[in-house]
C-alpha cells in the first residue's frame, strides 16, 4: 500500500441486471497520478463498473468513497461535479453536431443575457476554448465547425478524449480508447494518457489490449465474472499472470465469490 | 478502418482539403443545402401558377397566401422541435380546433375578455402538451401512439367543448384583429428597416466576437451577402404587401415566433440540448442533459403553438366549428418543415423550415384554388408533394450512412 490514500475506492459493489450478477462485491481504487489498467474477459463487468463509477449505473450495495469520504453518485451529474470524467468506447457523440458543440455538450459556455433559457450560447468563446484545448492535445481537426459524424474513428476518440477533460477532471476512465485505432493515433492516445498521469490526475484505462496495457499502466486489475480477479503492480508482473487470471486460471485477488461458489 | 484514417492528423487533414472541391455538389444532394433546393422549387410552384393564372402572383394573392399560411406555420414551428427531437406529434390539428373553442367559448358565451380568453387557450395548449411529454416520457409509450391517442381525444374534447349548437361565430374586434389587421405603409417601412438593422447588427456582432476571440475563418464577404439578401427579400416583401391592405399584423406574429424559437434552437442552452437528444439521447444523457425534461418541455411547446395557431385560424375564420383543426391541418403542419428540409429522423432541421414549409403547401393550395381544381386533385397533389419530401429526406439520409454520416 502506498501512503496516499486512494483518490477513489470501491468497496465491495454488486450490481445485477436481472439474473445477471454483473459485479460481485468488487473492490477497487486508484490514486492520483496513477493510471490502472482494467482488464478482462468479454462480460467480465469491466464496463459495468465504469459505468457504476460514471453514475449511468446505480450501485445494488457497496460503497464507492471520494478523496477518503464517502459519496453517492446516481447521476452523470454526480461523478462530473465529484471530478470522474468518462470517455465511453461508443464515444457517446452526437454525430449531427459540430466538434465544439460536442466538447461542449452538457457544459455549454453562456453569455450575458436576459435570464435563464433566453441566455446566448458564447459559441465564439467555446470555439476558442475548444480550440486551445485540441492544440493542447495536438489534435489536429479540419475544422472546428465539421459535424462530428464526418470525422475519421481516430478523430472522433480525440475529440471524445479533449471533451472529457473539459472540466479540468481529476480522474478519467477511458473505456478500450484505442480500440479503434491505427498504430499512430493508438501512439497518440498513450502518450496522452502518460500527460494525464504527470498532471496528476488518476485515469482508468480499460482495454483489450494487454501489450498497450503494460505499456501505460501502473497497476493492472483484473475482473472475472463480475468478481475481481487479480490486483498486480505492472513492474512486477508478466502477461502470463494476467492473463492467467483473466482466463480462471490463476490470480492473487480475493476469491471469496469463488470460494462460496464451491 | 480505412488507410486514410491509420494517417497522421496532418495527411488526414490533407485528405479532408482534396474533397472540398465536390464538397457543394454531395453537400446538395446529402441534404445540407435543402433549403436551396426548397427555394428552387417554390420558385418553380410559383412560375407554374402564375402561367396558369396570371392572379397568382398579384399582390392581393401573396396577401392573400400570408394569412393563409399564419395558422399553419405557427403550429409548424412547435412540429419543427418535434421533429429535431425524433419525434411526431398527431395531436397538434386536434390541440389547435380545442383551443379555438376554449377561447370562443370563454369569450362569448362566458363574455371572458379577450385576452383572458386567449391566455386560457394557450395554457390548455401547454397543460395538453405537458401531458402528453409526461406519458410518453414516464411510460416509454412511442410517441406517436400517445398523440394519436391525443387526437381522438381532443377531438371530442372539442365536441364536448362546442355543445349542441357545433359553432360559435367570433365576433370580438380584439380576437378577430389578430388576422385582419394591416399596418400602413409607414408602419411598413418602419419594420422593414428594424428587421435589416436588427439583422445588419447580430450577423455584425457575431463576427466581432469571432474577431475577438482570435478566430478567423469566416471573411466578411459571404456575411455581406447574406445581410444584403435579407435586405431585399424584406424590402421587396413589403412593397408587395403594401401596393396591398399592407403588412398583416398575422404575418408579423408568424415572423417572431418563428425568429423567437429559431433563436432558442440555435442560440440557446435548450436549443443544443433539443438537437442532441434528437442526435443522440444517450450522449446527450451521459453529457448530463435531462432528456425527459427537454422531451416534455418540447411536446408542450408544440402543444403551446398549436393553440397559438388554432387562435389566429379561429380568428381568421370568425368562427370556431366541430371540424376547426381538422386532419388536413395537421398533415400540412408536419409535411411543411418536411418539404423545407427538417429531417423526420431528429436532430438536423431548423425553425425557419416551417415559414418555408408553410409558404410551399400554402402556394400549392392557394394555386389550386385560384385553377378551381376539385378537392380529390388538391388532396392527391398535396400528398404526392408530401411523399416526394420524405423520399428526399430518407434519401439524404441514406447518402450520410454511406458517407458514415449516420
Amino acid at each position: 500500500m502506498n501512503a496516499a490514500a486512494p483518490l477513489l475506492e470501491i468497496d465491495g459493489v454488486s450490481k445485477r441486471f436481472g439474473p445477471v450478477q454483473a459485479l460481485d462485491r468488487v473492490d477497487f481504487g486508484v490514486r492520483e497520478g496513477e493510471v490502472v489498467g482494467l482488464v478482462g474477459d468479454n462480460g467480465a463487468g469491466k464496463s459495468t463498473l465504469v459505468k457504476t463509477i460514471a453514475g449511468i449505473h446505480s450501485p445494488d450495495t457497496g460503497e464507492i468513497r471520494f478523496a477518503g469520504e464517502a459519496v453517492r453518485i446516481s447521476r452523470p451529474n454526480d461523478a462530473t461535479a465529484l471530478g470522474i470524467a468518462t470517455v465511453y468506447q461508443d464515444l457517446a457523440l452526437c454525430d449531427n453536431l459540430d466538434v465544439v458543440a460536442n466538447i461542449f455538450l452538457g457544459q455549454e459556455e453562456i453569455t450575458g443575457g436576459p435570464a435563464g433559457a433566453t441566455r446566448q450560447l458564447d459559441e465564439a468563446k467555446m470555439e476558442h476554448r475548444a480550440g486551445e484545448l485540441l492544440s493542447s492535445l495536438a489534435v489536429t481537426i479540419p475544422s472546428m465547425r465539421t459535424e462530428v459524424g464526418t470525422l475519421s474513428g481516430g478523430q472522433r476518440q480525440q475529440v471524445a478524449v479533449a471533451r472529457s477533460l473539459l472540466g479540468e477532471p481529476k480522474i478519467v476512465l477511458l473505456d478500450e480508447p484505442t480500440a479503434a485505432l491505427g498504430v499512430p493515433q493508438t501512439k497518440q492516445v498513450l502518450e496522452l494518457i502518460g500527460r494525464l498521469r504527470e498532471r496528476g490526475l488518476g485515469v482508468v484505462v480499460i482495454s483489450h489490449n494487454l501489450a498497450n496495457v503494460f505499456e501505460i499502466a501502473d497497476r493492472i486489475v483484473v475482473l472475472r465474472l463480475g468478481r475481481a480477479a487479480g490486483d498486480f503492480q505492472a513492474e512486477e508482473t508478466t502477461e502470463e499472470h494476467v492473463v492467467a487470471a483473466i482466463t480462471g486460471a490463476g490470480g492473487n485477488g480475493e476469491k471469496r465469490g469463488e470460494e462460496e461458489a464451491r | 478502418m480505412s488507410a486514410a484514417e491509420g494517417t497522421t492528423p496532418a495527411t488526414a487533414g490533407e485528405t479532408r482539403e482534396a474533397g472540398t472541391a465536390s464538397q457543394a455538389v454531395r453537400r446538395f444532394v446529402q441534404g445540407d443545402l435543402a433549403s436551396l433546393r426548397v427555394v428552387i422549387g417554390l420558385a418553380v410552384i410559383w412560375a407554374i401558377f402564375q402561367f396558369e393564372n396570371d392572379r397568382f402572383l398579384t399582390a392581393e394573392n401573396l396577401t392573400n397566401l400570408m394569412l393563409q399560411i399564419t395558422a399553419v406555420g405557427l403550429i409548424s414551428i412547435g412540429i419543427v422541435y418535434v421533429l429535431l427531437l425524433g419525434e411526431i406529434d398527431l395531436s397538434v390539428g386536434a390541440v389547435s380546433g380545442l383551443a379555438a373553442a376554449v377561447m370562443a367559448v370563454l369569450n362569448v358565451q362566458h363574455g371572458w375578455s379577450p385576452y383572458l380568453a386567449i391566455v386560457a387557450a394557450v395554457l390548455v395548449g401547454t397543460a395538453i402538451g405537458l401531458l402528453q411529454g409526461s406519458v410518453f416520457t414516464r411510460f416509454g409509450v412511442p410517441s406517436f401512439v400517445v398523440t394519436l391517442a391525443g387526437l381522438l381525444a381532443w377531438q371530442g374534447a372539442l365536441l364536448q367543448v362546442l355543445g349542441s349548437t357545433g359553432s360559435i361565430n367570433i365576433n370580438d374586434p380584439k380576437i378577430t384583429g389578430l388576422a385582419n389587421t394591416f399596418y400602413s405603409d409607414v408602419v411598413g417601412w418602419i419594420f422593414a428597416a428594424v428587421v435589416i438593422a436588427t439583422y445588419a447588427g447580430i450577423v455584425l456582432a457575431g463576427y466581432r466576437s469571432r474577431v475577438s476571440h482570435g478566430l478567423t475563418g469566416e471573411s466578411l464577404a459571404p456575411l455581406a451577402i447574406r445581410i444584403v439578401l435579407v435586405a431585399l427579400i424584406t424590402i421587396v416583401a413589403v412593397a408587395v404587401l403594401n401596393s396591398d391592405r399592407g403588412v398583416p399584423l398575422a404575418l408579423l406574429i408568424l415572423l417572431a415566433f418563428v425568429v423567437g424559437f429559431e433563436y432558442l434552437a440555435k442560440r440557446t442552452r435548450f436549443g443544443r440540448h433539443v438537437y442532441a437528444v434528437g442526435g443522440n439521447a444517450e450522449a446527450a444523457r451521459r453529457a448530463g442533459i435531462g432528456v425527459d425534461k427537454i422531451r416534455i418541455a418540447v411536446f408542450a411547446l408544440a402543444s403551446t403553438m398549436a393553440a397559438i395557431g388554432g387562435i389566429l385560424a379561429a380568428s381568421r375564420l370568425l368562427a370556431v366549428n366541430q371540424s376547426s383543426g381538422g386532419s388536413e391541418l395537421l398533415l400540412l403542419a408536419i409535411a411543411g418543415p418536411v418539404i423545407a428540409g427538417t429531417s423526420l429522423f431528429g436532430g438536423r432541421g431548423a425553425v425557419w423550415t416551417a415559414l418555408l414549409g408553410a409558404l410551399v403547401i400554402g402556394s400549392i393550395a392557394n394555386g389550386m384554388d385560384l385553377l378551381a381544381l376539385s378537392s380529390a386533385v388538391k388532396f392527391m397533389v398535396t400528398g404526392g408533394v408530401l411523399l416526394l419530401a420524405v423520399i428526399v429526406d430518407a434519401i439524404a439520409r441514406q447518402q450520410r450512412q454511406a458517407a458514415g454520416r449516420v
